[in-house]
């Protein structure tokens, strides 16, 4: 019946074994039932688990472990250890970055090393997952798509803590661990080169970003559409393409004159994605590095429009006045 | 596998708690409606000042406050400084005007309730003896007088016809309700972990943003350079860091905070550091920072050790001022009341020596008319009469 027909949850419980992989069990078993929990199944998967560890993964969450304690820790510390405080402030908190006059040294633990120490672990333990994502992929056949789409992420991370503080010749310039102040140093980054919005690179990172949730949802909502008609068993309808396939490329043909197939829309939507942090990462290394202010580069290759003047404009007045 | 159903029951259920988690966030964390925009740019630059009703409201409420003017006094009649002892500063004014201002700067400042040593004139003067300057706040009041007077005669660019009055910061109260003292280092900086570089905590100087909080210090008291950005499209030697740049945006957060508005009431938030596109404010702004910079350099920080200990800071320094002391959320303090028109001699030191030299000069001419006629009376028992001047 219609009316009851919701798209908000998964309307098949998937859990029990699926037995049509060849995989090696050994002690991590394909299915377990006492890790079955029905909630789980309404939104994905049924079954919980069982999660591969291996010394990638072992490490890796270790590295992970450690930062993260490392980092929690410093900000506990930063509110004299009172629990209450720590709770209350915990957004405020960060380990912060030496100062910039420290340069590529180590600085002392707690002006900074603390912070070089955190990113040295969470370095690691992203490099370790991205190891563990590529060899699970090759472990089960699998392209390695999702390991190559992860580096791009990682890519983006390393310019803003890594490349390019290096490039700056200062650790001061990278990004404190933090809810807000990592915030607050990105609206300070785009204020001291003149604001980032001029910055092509930071352009079309922006246009990747927003083009991915649209893509998501353009091709999230045309496969939900299509549910009833078979439109959820992709594969199938790339191989052979249904009635479902037909449908949503005539939709979208109808509506905008061109339509991706059922496989291309992935390719779109990992592009996208992709490029979101490839452009990003970019964007940032050359901001101070090459461009010191993305406004005036831009009157210089003239895309910054001018606005007419409606309030009257007055001369800087330190170049007026004698006093300071 | 069999096909879930979830009753429109439950649905509306989940929905219903969903919905209500979004609301009490948005109620929590946001202003309430009406929010009002006035557009003060060019068409697109998104030049804008936001104002919220609720916000205004209070503003208004706090800063259209203020005692009615007490009638002018006779500028005639003998100075203060020859009927009085110990006047130092408006010693110009008649005897009248001189009174008239000390019932106003009661007023203004004294507190009205307290110990009878402690309230009206008695807060600065020995009752017995008002020549003295053996009360504390006598010494610091005449201070705040030149500071005043100061402010009015050598800072126009920024206080312009408006002016300052004791009342601007004090509000009736014997200390303005907004004033700064020097942070405490934090306890952590000297131990193992836990330093915080002066920021990472909800900083009320700055918004209560993690920015960097100890930005008066800095900019309103010491002379650090403020400008961070470039003025080349590519590097030629701006050295400014990034965490630089956060403590410039804190004090802007402060002067947004002070005078409740937005960063496009200065800055034309496309490029920030052009002044060939700013709003005039800006450079109202720009003396504001150097004229805090002479009021703390020059008078509040040095009459540290004149206050008794309650009245200094953690780290035992004077109460100083910032933005906040005189607008206290509005953009013209008091909203713009020139309430320094019914009180002039807070304008210059010298607002009423014209007064004064015309009344010496009279009282000469008196004094020697006076000494003419007695030498003509003494000639006179001689017999010849002296020329009189006229």
């Amino acid at each position: 019946m219609m009316r009851e027909y919701q798209n908000i949850f998964t309307q098949i419980q998937v859990k029990g074994p699926s037995d049509t992989v060849p995989i090696e069990e050994g002690i991590y078993p394909r299915f377990d039932k006492k890790m079955v929990i029905h909630l789980l199944g309404r939104i994905g998967s049924a079954q919980i688990g069982q999660v591969y560890l291996g010394w990638f993964g072992i490490t890796s969450g270790l590295c992970f472990l450690i930062a993260f304690e490392i980092i929690g820790l410093n900000m506990w510390a930063s509110v004299n250890w009172d629990p209450i405080e720590f709770v209350r402030q915990l957004p405020w908190l960060a380990l912060e970055p030496p100062p910039p006059s420290n340069g590529l040294k180590f600085p002392p633990m707690n002006a900074g090393g603390w912070w070089l120490m955190a990113g040295f672990f969470l370095t690691a333990s992203l490099i370790l997952w991205w190891f563990r994502t590529y060899r699970r992929a090759r472990a089960l056949g699998m392209g390695t798509d999702v390991a190559w789409a992860f580096l791009a992420a990682i890519w983006l991370y390393l310019v803003l803590g890594f490349f390019r503080p290096i490039a700056m010749g200062t650790w001061g310039e990278a990004v404190p661990f933090g809810l807000f102040p990592h915030l607050d140093w990105t609206a300070a980054f785009s204020l001291r080169y003149g604001n980032l919005f001029y910055n092509p690179f930071h352009a079309l990172s922006i246009v990747f970003l927003y083009g991915s949730t649209l893509l998501f949802a353009m091709h999230g909502a045309t496969v939900l559409a299509l549910g009833h008609l078979g439109g959820e068993r992709e594969i199938g309808q790339i191989t052979d393409p249904g009635t479902a396939a037909e449908r949503s490329a005539l939709f979208w043909r109808w509506c905008m004159g061109f339509n991706a197939t059922f496989e291309s829309i992935h390719r779109w939507a990992w592009w996208f994605a992709v490029l979101c942090s490839v452009t990003g990462g970019i964007g940032i290394l050359l901001t101070g590095t090459v461009v010191d202010n993305w406004y005036l580069w831009a009157v210089k290759h003239g895309f910054a429009i001018e606005y007419p003047t409606v309030y009257p404009v007055l001369p800087d007045p330190s170049l007026t006045e004698v006093t300071q | 596998m069999k096909p879930l159903k979830i009753s429109m029951k439950e649905f509306y259920i989940l929905l219903g708690g969903a919905l209500s988690v979004v609301v009490t966030v948005l109620i929590w964390n946001f202003s309430a409606p009406p929010i009002s925009v006035v557009q003060v740019g060019p068409d697109g630059a998104a030049m804008e000042i936001v104002i919220n009703e609720e916000t205004l409201a209070e503003i208004e409420r706090v800063n259209n406050e203020y005692p009615p003017s007490i009638p002018p006094a006779s500028p005639d009649g003998p100075r203060a400084s020859e009927v009085y002892q110990n006047v130092q500063v408006l010693g110009d004014l008649s005897t009248g005007q001189f009174t008239r201002l000390m019932l106003a700067i009661t007023q203004w400042v004294a507190p009205k309730e307290g110990p009878e040593s402690q309230v009206g004139c008695n807060y600065c003067h020995n009752a017995a003896n008002m020549a003295s300057d053996e009360k504390y706040a006598k010494h610091v009041a005449r201070r705040m007088i030149q500071m005043t007077q100061h402010i009015n005669a050598e800072w126009k660019s920024h206080v312009g016809n408006v002016g300052a009055t004791c009342y601007t910061c004090h509000r009736g109260q014997p200390v303005p309700s907004y004033v700064w003292y020097k942070e405490p280092p934090h306890a952590q900086e000297a131990r193992g972990a836990g330093g915080r570089a002066q920021q990472n905590r909800a900083s009320a100087a700055v918004g209560l943003a993690s920015l960097p909080g100890n930005v008066f210090e800095t900019y309103l008291l010491e002379d650090n350079n403020i400008r961070v950005i470039g003025h080349t499209p590519l590097p030629t030697g701006n050295s400014s860091s990034i965490k630089q740049t956060e403590w410039t945006y804190g004090l802007m957060m402060h002067f947004s905070n002070a005078l409740g508005v937005n960063c496009t009431y200065c800055h034309n938030s496309r490029a920030m550091a052009m002044w060939n596109q700013s709003p005039p404010a800006r450079a109202k702004a720009w003396y504001a920072i150097r004229m805090l910079r002479s009021v703390n350099g020059e008078y509040t920080a040095p009459l540290v050790d004149r206050y008794p200990d309650y009245r200094l800071g953690p780290t035992g320094d004077a109460p100083k001022a910032n933005c906040y002391t005189c607008h206290q959320g509005a953009y013209q303090p008091m909203l713009g009341y020139k309430m320094l028109e019914d009180y002039p001699s807070l304008s210059a030191p010298d607002y009423y020596a014209e007064y004064a030299n015309e009344y010496r000069k009279k009282e000469k001419a008196k004094a020697e008319a006076a000494a003419a006629l007695e030498a003509q009376e003494e000639a006179g028992e001689d017999g010849e009469a002296a020329p009189v001047a006229n």
